[in-house]
């Protein structure tokens, strides 16, 4: 019971890191049709970033307290990983609407390799590793056979995705760029004949899926303290699955998706064996795809003539 | 007013360029803003630390800066018609493609001669085995790899697991129960066409960019499963001392049973490894061959229907799961044959060789060649594989950018880069010409460029 608790809570921390990534894919995916391969990529550079910033911070500048570095930190991030988002869908994707379908999604293998290989060039092929900060660590259970604990990490892991979750979704359901979000979602080319900027919105659907994904790094960085080049890929095909899993468009799917993988993986890595926990999410994914492809939420993807 | 209007104009079309360069300036300097301004590096007690790199990023802006200004300078907002290529300088490039071609097959087969030749049987080992095999295996991934993306339109980004599963049934069959090479090198095909077929069989109805994803998902399965079956596998120490290729049977060795013995030639090492080059050449020849032959078959001209439009084609009454799994299982052989192969030419396997990365770049291979041209692939993989080997080689380099210098890590930054330019380019490749299989009176060429793209 104490090591299901516990699973429990790991799985929900890392479910949310999930959950926050898949938000990109699902929305650009939903809005263009197009698997974004680099989305994953994204996420890692977000996490170097992070890194690098708070080095910056506590090393040049001096700032001694890491929760309000922390607060600097993630706006930053989110700021500049924004930034790169929409330089991205600029550079490759943009000219790429209307040519044939697999040819974004090429693109966007090749933004992926490009990004994962430059940041190993410019940042090297070591593991970066941050000191560990947020170190308090609440017991929930005492004098068992197993203490189940609560870090703060975790709890502020949580926390600041279910406040960024509802900003968001503030975002979509109630602006009028949520409105034009969703109508592009629903038919691009109707939503242009009203007068809605389709590409200023795409472009904004990117920068916010990015600006999720920096929060995700963040939030990584801070939780496992380190951090890879090439850690991009997994997590990314993980959040995908998480998409893919709650129905591709649908946002609360994803959040929900993303929380049922990250339960999955620290479960089955808990009661069966963790090298295979990466073949359970892949498995996931496959199975998902062959059997119910339109997820959990989804909307049946019907093929027209 | 005529007069008056000329200069103000130019002077805003300056103060235009200013801003726009000076917009794309500020972009650049908030990308590089933390990646490229600080190396995170470790001290002695394992502790990371910055190293600030400001001239680098003033290079990097003013770079921007200057090249945005000059664009915006030169170029007036409205974007000037592009004409697409003529039909008669694609029909001059075609027929300049096949002499190359021609020309390009025998100066293969003069390659490893004139190695020895020049830099004697010693020195030649290197050129021959760095350059001549891993290009021609990568020749062969990508010609097989060119079937299933090229012809039939399946964009399959797990297609190094089809190479592991050769690679590994040969080293587990060479080992455990001695089979010979010659034995192994079908059954590492018909094994590889077999997963080709159990995995294609439930994904191939779904949609182009879920299974490029399912394709994905399958090859880091097999590389995890390569990984963590250690009992089987030996997991990430890999197998050794695969045995290694023979002669028909007679061992590349010095002793009277060899091979050099068999020709009456003093043995050299180097002779096993041409022996394999040829080997490879011959293979990828016949791959090529076929899927020649294939293009003018009824199965080609469905796997280039199934390549413009699905639905069409099934209205068409195509079986196109029957189609698409052809399709796959034969990439599929041709990649475990490699597979073998490979394993030959390394005596060692190990599941690191079969990452993602290996499988993207195979698809690198393919999509900048142009999807579809033979020898477009071949020449990706001549510049791209054998660019960064040259490049390793070249010590001058090293000497710049100091003794860490190592080119396949740029390799991949300009190959991604490159994927990302020719998608934006010219999508169906550089030397992409499509010649239609059917005509009615008399074949006409049709370019790339100029061709209607069908919903894949």
């Amino acid at each position: 019971m104490e090591i299901f608790l516990q699973q429990l809570i790991n799985g929900v921390t890392l479910g949310s890191i999930y959950g926050l990534i898949a938000i990109g894919y699902t929305m650009v995916f939903g809005i263009i049709g197009m698997v974004n391969f680099a989305h994953g990529d994204v996420f890692m550079l977000s996490a170097f970033i992070a890194l690098i910033l708070f080095l910056a911070l506590t090393q040049l500048l001096g700032v001694a307290s890491v929760a309000f570095a922390f607060v600097i930190v993630l706006f930053a991030g989110m700021a500049l990983t924004s930034l790169w988002a929409f330089v991205i869908e600029r550079i490759a994707y943009r000219r790429l609407r209307g040519s044939f379908r697999l040819a974004p999604l090429i693109s966007a293998i090749g933004m992926s390799i490009f990004l994962s290989n430059l940041v190993y060039v410019l940042q090297g092929p070591r593991n970066k590793a941050l000191p560990p900060m947020f170190n308090d660590v609440l017991r929930l259970t005492d004098g068992g056979a197993y203490d189940v604990t609560l870090s703060v990490k975790q709890i502020m892991i949580v926390s600041v995705t279910a406040v960024l979750l509802a900003g968001f979704w503030f975002i979509v359901q109630k602006t009028s760029f949520g409105r034009a979000q969703r109508a592009c979602e629903q038919d691009g080319r109707m939503a242009a004949l009203l007068g809605v900027d389709v590409d200023r919105t795409i472009s904004l659907t990117f920068v916010i899926g990015a600006a999720l994904a920096a929060v995700a790094g963040v939030l990584y960085i801070v939780y496992y303290g380190v951090i890879n080049s090439g850690d991009g890929f997994v997590p990314g095909v993980k959040a995908f699955t998480a998409a893919v899993l709650g129905g591709v468009g649908s946002l609360p799917g994803a959040v929900l998706g993303g929380l049922l993988i990250g339960l999955v993986e620290t479960f089955w890595a808990a009661y069966f064996s963790s090298d295979y926990k990466d073949v359970a999410a892949f498995s996931i994914l496959v199975v998902t795809l062959i059997f119910m492809p339109s997820g959990l939420f989804g909307r049946p993807d019907v093929e027209k003539v | 007013m005529e007069e008056s209007l000329t200069p103000v104009r130019s002077r805003s079309r300056l103060k235009d360029a200013l801003t726009g360069a000076a917009i794309a300036g500020a972009i650049m300097f908030g990308l590089c803003f933390p990646i490229l301004a600080f190396r995170t590096d470790q001290n002695f007690s394992n502790e990371l630390y910055l190293l600030s790199r400001w001239p680098a990023v003033a290079f990097a802006v003013g770079l921007v800066f200057v090249l945005r200004f000059t664009m915006l300078l030169r170029a007036p907002r409205a974007a000037r018609p592009q004409a697409p290529p003529s039909p008669t300088l694609a029909g001059a490039l075609q027929r300049l493609a096949r002499y190359a071609g021609g020309a390009g097959v025998l100066a293969l087969i003069a390659f490893p001669l004139v190695m020895v030749a020049l830099l004697g049987p010693a020195g030649a080992q290197k050129w021959i085995d760095n350059f001549g095999i891993q290009i021609l295996l990568y020749v062969l991934l990508g010609w097989g790899l060119n079937i299933v993306v090229g012809l039939a339109g399946l964009l399959d980004l797990g297609y190094v697991a089809f190479y592991a599963v050769g690679a590994y049934a040969y080293a587990l069959l060479a080992t455990y129960f001695g089979w010979s090479f010659w034995l192994c090198l079908p059954v590492a095909g018909l094994l590889a066409a077999a997963f080709g077929v159990a995995l294609g069989l439930p994904v191939l109805r779904l949609r182009g960019d879920y299974l490029a994803i399912v394709t994905m998902a399958f090859g880091e399965i097999i590389r995890l499963v390569l990984t963590n079956w250690t009992a089987l596998t030996n997991g990430d120490a890999g197998i050794s001392s695969i045995p290694r290729i023979t002669f028909f049977g007679w061992p590349f060795i010095a002793g009277p049973n060899g091979f050099a013995a068999l020709f009456g030639l003093k043995f050299a090492p180097v002779h096993r490894l041409i022996f394999l080059f040829y080997l490879i050449l011959a293979l990828a020849l016949c791959v090529n061959y076929l899927t020649r032959r294939l293009r003018k078959a009824p199965l080609g001209r469905a796997f280039e229907a199934l390549r413009e439009d699905e639905i069409a084609c099934r209205s068409l009454g195509v079986d196109t799961v029957a189609t698409k799994l052809t399709a796959f299982a034969l990439g599929a052989s041709i990649a475990g044959m490699a597979g073998a192969l490979f394993a030959a030419r390394q005596n060692f396997v190990s599941p690191t060789s079969f990452t993602f990365m290996e499988s993207a770049t195979i698809l690198a291979l393919v999509v900048l060649g142009g999807a579809g041209s033979q020898l477009g692939v071949a020449l990706a993989a001549i510049v791209i594989i054998g660019g960064s080997e040259l490049l390793r080689e070249l010590d001058g380099l090293k000497q710049i950018f100091g003794p860490a210098f190592d080119p396949t890590q740029y390799r991949m930054l300009i190959v991604g880069i490159a994927m990302v330019g020719m998608m934006n380019w010219r999508p169906r490749g550089l030397i992409a010409l499509r010649t239609p299989s059917i005509f009615l009176k008399k074949p006409k060429l049709v370019v790339g460029a100029l061709a209607g793209e069908g919903r894949g």
